[in-house]
């Protein structure tokens, strides 16, 4: 029977949305026991919120002062020591899991699955390459532990309405020294969070400068949407690079996606493809981000955003 | 000597639109471009700044992959890596494999500083760097936009989903690059030629003592599914009016 281990992520105080991603992957795999560990410096609250997803069999609490900050080389070996008693380890495909799963993979001499997208058995499983233009079936003998990150676009949240037991686990791993947290800078906002919006309006290179780009969040504002970028408006400072959608930025799934002023490179539709509706703006009629638009506008968008603001403030 | 490795992995240009093989068994390659992973290059272009500030005296790059991979080990070299090692070998080397044999490399040549980039972009698997760090037991600051050392330790930005991270590691590390680290320089027709007498050597996986497990099975590839046909509308009154139809307003 498969036993899966899934690495909660979390803030410290609260659970993120990716877990319960993780949990839903962990649930298509048929007669699974799923146990969410929570490392982290006082875990209690989060524990609690993990033991209410549908489908945890328990929830496992270590804490330590060490796990205040998410640091991989620190969770690694603490997760490799739980992984023993476990046929799968799961942790989301978001920067969190990305840094962390394959440094436990390693200890555990286990081979990884990035970005697993279905879990047909619990040997074989579906997952994207070449920036999601060739889907591969990728299998493992039965035996092979396996360690894995979900790709959280893929699956909707487990709901909650479980009582999974939450067990306190005493952890007197080593753990090293040689890498010591700094700081973060995170940019506050009040906006939904793009990873988990269902509606997310982007914006390009064409918007032309951070000031330009205001009239982005001023569309998201009235449409109640997220705020995202493509790699040239990031680079070129016209937004935090936390907003970046695609191959090598957030790959998202929202209800409504705008993609307003952007080309539409395959690094960055690799980021939308799970969209349930894309809208394009573009004045090229010819952009590839029209041949996967639902609903494309030609035209100069620094016309058209303020009107359709102004219709859907109406 | 103070010595940096850098990573670098031939995939299919980034550039290319890649097509699945009708019978499923993968993608077509054939008469494709290949070139150096883009994250790859920035790897190696902070490598080349580390050493210009002083910071490094050699810069050695190294590949695992067929032999005409000797082709992209060169651009490396003509960018301007001191000496090149190839460990040539046909077929799939699963991520945990390229870290063992890193790994056997770095215990020859004693870097402070390892550097690779953060996915390769033709399996994507965003894996080797942590596995590699994970095996030598030293840190990994993955996805940086920005690395400075500072003597025995680095200071290590990284671009996370919730913003910028910044870490402090003693080194020898591993680091990782993302996008933004910084832009890779441009080859030079005199770099090129150049680099054909910069020093390369070739060693197989035996030669390290190292075997290529491969226990991942690719059993299909397929073609992603397609979006539906979307429609084109004239003016934003119509825009409006789609959204409504589609009840997602
Ligand atoms: C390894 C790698 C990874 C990458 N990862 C990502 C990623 O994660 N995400 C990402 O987005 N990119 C990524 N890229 C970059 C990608 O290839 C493209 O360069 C990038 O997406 C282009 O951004 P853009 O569409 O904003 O700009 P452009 O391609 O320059 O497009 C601008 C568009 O705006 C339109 N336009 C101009 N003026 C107006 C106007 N007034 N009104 C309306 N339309 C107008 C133009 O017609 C054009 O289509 C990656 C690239 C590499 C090599
Ligand atoms: N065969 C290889 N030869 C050299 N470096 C590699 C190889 N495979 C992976 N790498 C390095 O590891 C990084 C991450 O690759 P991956 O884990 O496959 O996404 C790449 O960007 C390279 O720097």
């Amino acid at each position: 029977m498969a036993k899966i281990l899934i690495v909660a992520e979390h803030d410290g105080t609260r659970l993120n949305a990716s877990t319960a991603k993780c949990v839903s992957c962990a649930r298509s795999v048929a007669g699974a026991q799923i146990d969410v560990a929570v490392f982290a410096a006082d875990g209690a609250a989060v524990a609690a919120e993990a033991a209410k997803l549908a489908g945890v069999t328990r929830v496992l609490r270590i804490d330590r002062p060490e796990n205040s900050h998410a640091l991989a080389a620190l969770l690694a070996p603490q997760v490799a020591h739980l992984a023993a008693a476990y046929t799968h380890v799961f942790g989301p495909s978001t920067t969190f899991g990305k840094d962390l799963m394959p440094r436990v993979a390693a200890l555990l001499d286990a081979p990884q699955l990035s970005d697993i997208m279905a879990a047909e058995s619990a040997t074989r499983f579906r997952r994207p390459t070449y920036a999601g233009n060739a889907i591969v079936t990728a299998e493992v003998d039965p035996g092979t532990r396996i360690v894995a990150t979900v790709r959280i676009a893929s699956f909707e949240a487990t709901p909650g309405g479980g009582a999974a037991p939450v067990e306190t686990l005493a952890s007197d791993v080593a753990l090293p020294s040689h890498t010591r947290f700094v700081s973060i800078v995170a940019a506050k906002s009040d906006r939904p969070d793009l990873q988990s919006a269902s509606r997310v309006v982007s914006g390009g290179r064409a918007l032309g400068s951070a000031d330009n780009f205001k009239i982005i969040y001023s569309l998201a504002d009235r449409l109640g949407a997220a705020v995202g970028a493509s790699r040239a408006a990031v680079d070129a400072g016209f937004a935090a690079s936390d907003l970046q959608v695609g191959q090598t930025g957030k790959i998202i799934a929202p209800e409504l996606y705008f993609a307003i002023g952007i080309s539409g490179a395959i690094q960055h539709l690799t980021g939308i493809k799970d969209a349930r509706t894309i809208v394009a703006i573009n004045k090229d009629a010819e952009a590839p981000v029209f041949e996967v638009a639902d609903i494309g506008l030609v035209g100069d968008l620094f016309t058209i955003v303020p009107e359709l603001e102004k219709l859907l403030g109406a | 000597m103070k010595r940096i490795l850098v990573c670098v992995k031939r995939v299919v240009d980034f550039n290319v639109r890649i097509r699945v093989k009708p019978d499923g068994s993968g993608v077509i390659t054939d008469g494709i471009k290949l070139s150096l992973n883009p994250f790859d290059e920035i790897a190696l272009e902070e490598a080349l700044r580390i050493r210009e500030r002083g910071e490094a005296e050699e810069v050695v790059a190294i590949t695992i992959g067929p032999a005409d991979c000797q082709q992209q080990l060169r651009t490396a070299l003509a960018m301007g890596a001191d000496r090149a090692v190839h460990v040539v070998h046909d077929g799939v080397v699963e991520p945990l494999t390229a870290a063992r044999t890193i790994l056997k490399v770095i215990e020859k040549e004693q870097p402070f500083l390892v550097l690779l980039g953060k996915q390769a972009i033709d399996d994507d698997n965003n894996q080797t760097g942590q596995m590699l760090a994970s095996l030598w037991q030293r840190p990994q600051a993955t996805f940086a936009s920005k690395v400075e050392i500072a003597g025995t330790t680095a200071r290590v930005t990284r671009e996370i989903d919730a913003g910028l991270e910044t870490l402090e590691i003693d080194l020898p590390a591993v680091v990782t690059a993302d996008l933004r680290l910084n832009e890779p320089r441009y080859v030079k027709l005199p770099d090129i030629m150049k680099a054909k007498k910069k020093p390369l050597d070739s060693m197989s996986l035996a030669d390290l003592g190292v075997s290529a497990v491969s226990r991942v099975k690719i059993v299909k590839t397929e073609p992603p599914a397609q979006r539906q046909k979307g429609i084109i509308v004239k003016d934003t009154q119509e825009l409006v009016a789609a959204l409504r139809k589609r009840g997602v307003l």
